[in-house]
């Protein structure tokens, strides 16, 4: 089971209303290589990969809910004092009709998060190869978010979830050897 | 619309991130551990980091309040588990 911890994982502030960062943010919240997307990839592989790489499925699927925590927390910061003018200005007007400030699991243009985003083959290696291509992807999304914005606040706490793709991808890649490794013992009699 | 804003004062800060401080470094030990089980000196610090957190997090909740719900962490009368701050708000 799963229990709460009142806390975020990294301190997130922002130093001003930003609706159009906001938008942006949710290809991070309910985008195709988002933190939504990864802890529901990791959390449903682990049930079939081999039991040496359980614990760490379990562990990053985890931690991207606390990092999906964040990015909600940035998204509630930066719209929560816009004026319905303003979130229409940043592309927000589809969003506020729909769903007034609330956040959505959506992707920056405003698609709907889908299961199809995410795979499980049942094959340890196909499975582990897609999680590390998923975190190089994260990674490279939080850099271009990063560029986008001149708030350092904002940029401080995304330069923290970055960091955390290279070291979910340094961990999956050790995964990967160790299946490996498992698999060339079991053939020597 | 967004409520009144939640003030908290700086000594909450500083526990809170004393305390961000430590999960983090247990979190990023607990994913070494994870696929380096027989490192007996992360394994050390590990355990020695889990030894202060579970110190930082009881003095945080003494100030504070519960950090956890279904019965991890004590709470004092009337049920302090509902009330403000909650992560996004501070």
């Amino acid at each position: 089971m799963w229990v709460y911890e009142k806390k975020l994982q990294y301190p997130v502030r922002v130093s001003k209303c930003d609706p159009r960062m906001a938008r942006y943010l949710a290809e991070q919240y309910g985008g195709a290589d988002g933190e939504l997307a990864a802890a529901l990839r990791y959390l449903n592989q682990r049930y079939t990969i081999p039991s040496k790489v359980i614990g760490l499925l379990t562990d990053i699927g985890t931690e991207e809910f606390a990092h999906l925590e964040m990015i909600a927390t940035m998204i509630y910061k930066l719209t929560k004092d816009a004026t319905p003018e303003q979130l229409e200005k940043a592309g927000l007007g589809p969003h506020y009709v729909s769903h007034d400030s609330a956040l959505f699991y959506n992707n920056a243009s405003g698609v709907p998060f889908t299961a199809a985003y995410i795979q499980a083959k049942g094959d340890p290696l196909a499975d582990l190869y897609e999680d590390i291509a998923a975190e190089e992807k994260a990674r490279a999304t939080y850099q271009w978010l990063i560029d986008m914005t001149d708030d350092v606040d904002l940029q401080d706490s995304l330069k923290f979830l970055r960091e955390r793709e290279i070291v979910h991808a340094l961990r999956f890649k050790e995964a990967v050897e160790i299946i490996k490794e498992d698999r060339d013992q079991k053939k020597v009699y | 619309m967004s409520e009144q804003p939640i003030v908290c004062d700086k000594a909450y800060y500083a526990k809170l991130l004393e305390l961000q401080q430590l999960d983090f470094g247990l979190l990023e030990l607990n994913l070494y551990l994870d696929t380096h089980p027989h490192d007996h000196h992360a394994l050390q610090q590990f355990n020695y980091l889990a030894q202060q957190r579970m110190q930082c997090a009881q003095q945080f909740e003494m100030k504070y309040g519960p950090l956890m719900n279904y019965g991890h962490s004590f709470s004092g009368y009337p049920f302090q588990w509902p009330d403000t701050p909650w992560p996004w708000q501070v």
